[in-house]
């Protein structure tokens, strides 16, 4: 069954008969183990990744450090909660360290990022401060390499 | 300089040796010849993983070319390299003694060529199956041994059988040459088969090369590596390599196990021949070793779910086929078409642009079938598989 999740993951559009193909199990199986997968949330979503910069949109990324006072009873949950429903904030992370939360911030200018920050996160009450890091290049995400050279070719046939 | 210009001399195949004459080129160069000619193939006719050799493996590599490792090393390879072989081989199958009992080669293929001539005195016999690597008789041939070819079938899932084996041997019998999981039929030897090779080598005193190149890549079943079974380590000259499990066919780097004679018979032609396995090679082997257990293991689940699924596939175009457990072939029977192998590929790549190697490249009990790997990506296999279809289903015989 794990097999069925690993190929999703890698490849949204294999289809339930595909998967059944690769993996022997039946695909009213594989349909059933999918649905109730979805319905559980073990399949959050099916996505795309989009190269955004090659259809010529401008995007600017941030990671923002930020410093919090836990709170009694709530620790760091309550202000991460209410900072991960800003749309602003890709990802949200509890981190170990000098500072504890790390936010993923995409925005189109880099005003529209520092109006965020400046606006939204940093006057929360419970945040001590912030640090912003603006990406300069985005090499490789969730496992994909964003630009590289293509691979090298095999010869066409080989003993 | 006053040499002749060679276009002087009518033909030059008179300072050719017989020994190589005796061997025609192997049946896949000839058809690589026209590939060439033809654009955009599918190719299912690859013998290599589609995989890059995993990056710490690459990465030790220039690293040791940063420190300067560029010079030659023992004979038998270097000797953190044997040490790291041995202990490898002692968890997988059984232990060697790292500095008599195993040489680096380059590749499996130096290590085949060295045991055989090694072992073989002029008109000593070797039996094989057929269908077998193009190899093992072109290099028996080369050694001036005699290739003795044992059938093998689809009904028997191409495993090679004792009892054919023993019908075949007589005084000049010197060995016996297997190579499981199979290239080119993905077959695999279960232990009672082996077992009963073992016996007949031991009855009659033969020597036994197990080329397990593809040992790694096996799927449900366990591999049986030869040299384990009882009584036949000192008897069995082990072959194998990184180019399969870890990608590495590029490297070139392979190693033998046997007995220290044997093992010291094949070096004394491998120093005067070879001298050493690239050193940068043997680096990244010594990674490989170390470190690459994960992703062998993830490349393997990777092979078998495109293995099931051209196996599918396959059937569901019309073509029988046995299911192979080792290596990344499939070995489909065409024999529906009525054409030969070679017609069927020939046409097959003119017509749908799909390239796969005819099973008569690795002997006449390949006749009838067609060598496709599927180390190639899930969206051209199903591309190739949709051609073959409508390739299959024009020439298919009206029974």
């Amino acid at each position: 069954m794990k097999q069925i999740f690993e190929i999703l993951e890698n490849n949204a559009r294999a289809t339930s008969q595909q998967i059944s193909k690769m993996t022997g199990i039946p695909v009213t199986e594989v349909e059933k183990a999918i649905k109730q997968a979805e319905k559980d949330k073990t399949i959050l979503k099916y996505k795309t990744m989009i190269n955004w910069s090659k259809l010529g949109e401008e995007q600017v990324w941030a990671i923002v450090e930020v410093k919090v006072v836990p709170q009694r009873n709530v620790g760091f949950d309550a202000i991460a909660e209410h900072i991960y429903r800003f749309p602003q904030a890709r990802s949200v992370y509890l981190v170990s360290g000098t500072y504890d939360l790390a936010v993923l911030v995409v925005g189109k200018t880099m005003q529209e990022i520092a109006a965020f920050v400046t606006e939204k996160l940093a006057p929360l009450e419970t945040v001590q401060g912030t640090a912003t890091y603006f990406l300069l290049k985005r090499y490789k995400e969730d496992g994909e390499i964003l630009e590289g050279e293509g691979g090298v070719k095999r010869l066409p046939i080989t003993p | 300089m006053s040499a002749v210009p060679l276009n002087r001399i009518k033909s030059t195949y008179q300072f050719l040796s017989a020994r190589v004459n005796n061997v025609s080129p192997s049946g896949i160069r000839k058809f690589f010849d026209l590939l060439s000619s033809v654009e955009d193939v599918i190719s299912l006719g690859v013998g290599e993983p589609d995989f890059v050799t995993p990056w710490q493996i690459r990465e030790a590599a220039i690293y040791s070319l940063e420190k300067g490792y560029t010079m030659y090393t023992s004979n038998y390879g270097l000797p953190e390299l044997r040490q790291k072989l041995a202990e490898h081989l002692e968890s997988q199958y059984l232990g060697y003694n790292p500095n008599t009992e195993l040489l680096i080669t380059t590749g499996v293929s130096e290590g085949l060529d060295l045991a055989l001539r090694a072992i073989l005195n002029p008109g000593d016999e070797v039996i094989m199956p057929d269908p077998c690597y193009v190899a093992y008789p072109a290099c028996t041939l080369l050694a001036e041994g005699k290739p003795v070819t044992v059938p093998t079938t689809e009904q028997n899932d191409f495993q090679i059988k004792a009892s054919d084996i023993k019908t075949r041997i007589n005084h000049r019998t010197k060995a016996i040459l297997i190579g499981y999981p199979s290239n080119p039929t993905g077959a695999i030897m279960p232990r009672d088969e082996l077992a009963q090779i073992a016996d007949i080598a031991d009855e009659y005193n033969l020597i036994v090369i197990s080329d397990e190149i593809y040992g790694r890549l096996v799927y449900d079943v366990d591999h049986v590596c030869f040299a384990s079974l009882p009584r036949m380590r000192d008897r069995t000259i082990l072959l194998s390599g990184f180019s399969k499990a870890y990608a590495m066919t590029g490297w070139r780097i392979g190693y033998a196990a046997a007995n220290h004679q044997i093992i010291e018979a094949m070096t004394k032609i491998h120093q005067y021949t070879i001298l050493c396995a690239p050193i940068t090679a043997q680096m990244a082997a010594i990674e490989a070793l170390k470190s690459a257990d994960n992703e062998v293991e993830a490349m393997v689940r990777d092979y078998d779910r495109r293995r099931r699924f051209m196996l599918e596939g396959l059937k569901d175009i019309g073509l029988t086929c046995f299911e192979p457990k080792g290596a990344f072939y499939t070995f489909p029977s065409i024999k529906v078409t009525g054409m030969t192998s070679e017609k069927f590929a020939e046409r097959l790549l003119l017509e749908e642009k799909v390239a796969v190697v005819p099973g008569s490249a690795f002997g006449q009990c390949g006749e009838g079938y067609i060598r496709c790997c599927y180390a190639t990506s899930l969206a051209d296999i199903e591309e190739a598989l949709k051609r073959m279809g409508r390739f299959v289903s024009k020439y298919k015989q009206k029974t």
